[in-house]
């Protein structure tokens, strides 16, 4: 049952076109920096792990309005409260199924990113081990804001102002574990990063249940 | 509170008419008997049961087929599909996207997710809305073989439908409510 329902949401994910827009959006944002600073490479390449961070948390936000607002309106959240599955689990197979649209794609893009900003390779890891501890909490909190933001008017612009700031320690301790002996940012990246993975089902669940009555 | 003192015993076979005027608590009663609301006081007990609701939570850019097959699958019941398309005279869809059928369309769709639920008690909200003549009386004889089969349907519905043997459950608005 809940392989059904990954697996739709997956094929949702890749169809819509989602997957791309959310790789081509983190190419911009990664880009617009050297534009913004100048071409000094060596300079980029310092910031170049943050700057991948960065972008990863505004890629994150544009995939919140189809997460959750359209099967609200549609009534499959009805539909499957009706056949006796738990919100909370309902949006924990959603999280999963936004984690494997959206993680990969990013951490494809992470390598041409780095590439652009000259990052060295072992930097590179750094990035891509943080991202693979990151990314599903930014899954969780994307489904958790987008069902704590369904069916308002401007819900993109105010899921940013949610998700961001609860995205903060993600970003502080993913590029925090960059710097030399960055093992210990690793373990509380991972800590906030499970904090918010077990936490946000059962958010989303109650959001959605509310959002249906 | 819409409505209070409500006591509705299905048996087999049996059907129930929900009517009322417009806000009255119709579909209200219908998702709580669903389950998706909670009852102020007392309790719902329902064996297996299906709602049409006002949506028809088909994914728009799915084949018909291939929509109602993921909900199927939830409920155990893939083989069926087939038949229930059949039955509301929507086979030649199959592998039209949702989003291409028309309101009647769609509408009859989402009652073919009912028949192929193989669900006991049918709660449906409606059921006529959008649906031609020949449509509804084909939604009739669909009624007719549940509880033919043994199963039980609660229909809200503003347009006379020929349920023979249902029980009318007339809801009026409470003197009291303010909401």
């Amino acid at each position: 049952m809940l392989i059904a329902l990954i697996a739709r949401d997956v094929r949702r994910g890749y169809a819509g076109g989602g997957a791309t827009l959310v790789v081509i959006f983190f190419l911009l944002v990664a880009t617009l920096f050297p534009f913004a600073i100048g071409p000094d490479a060596a300079l980029l390449a310092r910031i170049g792990g943050g700057v991948i961070w960065a972008a990863a948390l505004l890629a994150a936000l544009l995939p919140v309005e189809r997460l959750v607002a359209p099967d609200l309106e549609q009534g499959v959240f009805d539909q499957l409260a009706v056949r006796g599955l738990s919100l909370a689990l309902v949006a924990a197979a959603r999280m999963v199924a936004h984690w494997l649209t959206f993680a990969p794609p990013l951490m494809a893009a992470a390598v041409a990113a780095a590439g652009l900003l000259g990052l060295p390779g072992v930097l590179l890891w750094r990035v891509e081990l943080g991202l693979l501890i990151g990314t599903p909490a930014l899954a969780a909190l994307a489904v958790a804001v987008a069902a704590l933001t369904a069916g308002f008017r401007g819900a993109g612009a105010l899921a940013g102002l949610l998700m961001l700031p609860l995205a903060v320690p993600l970003l502080i301790f993913g590029a925090g574990a960059l710097a030399e002996g960055g093992a210990g940012a690793f373990k509380l990246l991972a800590a906030t990063s499970l904090l918010l993975v077990a936490g946000s089902p059962f958010v989303a669940g109650a959001a959605i249940r509310a959002g249906m009555d | 509170m819409l409505f209070a003192g409500l006591d509705l015993r299905l048996a087999a076979g049996a059907a129930a008419v929900v009517t009322g005027p417009n806000g009255v608590g119709k579909s209200s009663l219908l998702r709580l008997c669903a389950g998706l609301l909670a009852p102020a006081a007392g309790r719902v007990v329902a064996p297996s049961r299906t709602l049409l609701g006002e949506a028809a939570a088909l994914d728009p850019e799915l084949p018909l087929g291939r929509a109602l097959d993921f909900w199927a699958r939830l409920d155990g019941g893939r083989g069926r599909v087939a038949a229930a398309l059949e039955a509301v005279e929507l086979a030649t869809l199959r592998d039209v996207p949702v989003k291409m059928l028309s309101t009647g369309q769609r509408r009859r769709a989402a009652l073919a997710r009912v028949v192929a639920s193989g669900a006991a008690l049918w709660l449906l909200d409606e059921p006529a809305n959008g649906l031609d003549v020949a449509a509804v009386a084909r939604l009739e004889a669909l009624v007719a073989a549940h509880r033919a089969g043994g199963g039980a349907v609660l229909v809200a519905t503003h347009v006379p439908l020929a349920l023979p043997g249902a029980q009318a459950v007339e809801l009026t608005a409470m003197a009291d409510a303010p909401c």
